[in-house]
């Protein structure tokens, strides 16, 4: 369990996305986009291939500030989509987020958020405030 | 392009949207959640991407040429299964850079007159 004190380097997460991730977040989500998930349409309209919707890398950045207090306990969130994270067929393409609490002050702390592919941050000023206790 | 008189303007969906527990859990099963009684930060862009995604289309723009630039989120209170909500989204600003079109809108979730959730998304139609 990480310490929610200003300065403290939270520990890393490894998400895994793949093709069959992006179809199930299109349909839980309702955005079906085919750059989500048809390599032909990606590539038509000048892509390297499909890509992840920019929505499921902050879903799942919001799930490693959830993991701090819990799902009820966020209640600002915001990100940048600077780079976009790309998934060949049959690859599982590792996401890894970190954080770093930049400030607390009366129980809501502040944390910094980074979102990796590659060596490559996707997320770019990603930000979550969140209610400690 | 945006036709520029409607920035500025607000507009409410006319019918309501009631969430459900499936809908928080099928959302939650995706991003590895098991807690399902609230729903993650996040959910709120399934309600209100449709409404703004209409009210964009309706507006002049050419959705298959959109890109996410930026997302935020202002959680009041986290959703639960059995809340109905309103959308009132408004197109906050839009801008012309190096040929992309730049529009921000602000989608907020009301529940009995409260604004539960507000979202504020940057779109980059690009040329």
């Amino acid at each position: 369990m990480n310490k929610i004190e200003t300065g403290a380097e939270l520990a890393p997460k490894t998400f895994n996305i793949n093709r069959k991730l992006l179809v199930a977040y299109a349909n839980a989500s309702g955005d079906q986009n085919p750059i989500h998930q048809d390599e032909t349409f990606a590539k038509s309209v000048g892509l390297p291939d499909v890509i992840a919707h920019g929505m499921l890398t902050m879903a799942l950045a919001g799930k490693y500030l959830s993991d701090i207090a819990g799902s009820q306990s966020v209640i600002e969130f915001s990100a940048k989509f600077i780079k976009p994270v790309v998934v060949p067929a049959d690859t599982d393409v590792s996401l890894v987020i970190s954080g770093k609490v930049t400030d607390v002050v009366d129980g809501i702390a502040k944390i910094e958020l980074l979102a990796m592919c590659d060596e490559i941050k996707v997320l770019g000023m990603a930000k979550g405030v969140i209610k400690l206790g | 392009m945006l036709n520029p008189d409607l920035v500025g303007r607000t507009f409410t969906s006319a019918d309501s949207v009631t969430v459900t527990k499936e809908a928080i859990q099928k959302f939650a099963e995706v991003i590895g959640e098991t807690n399902f009684d609230v729903a993650p930060p996040t959910f709120a862009i399934s309600l209100t991407l449709e409404k703004s995604q209409s009210l964009l289309q309706e507006s002049g723009l050419d959705w298959t040429r959109v890109v996410h630039g930026d997302q935020r989120f202002e959680i009041k209170r986290p959703i639960i299964a059995g809340d109905i909500f309103q959308c009132s989204s408004t197109i906050e600003s839009a801008r012309n850079m190096a040929g992309n079109e730049i529009v921000s809108v602000r989608s907020d979730l009301i529940s009995a007159s409260e604004v539960v959730v507000s979202t504020w998304s940057t779109l980059v139609v690009r040329a």
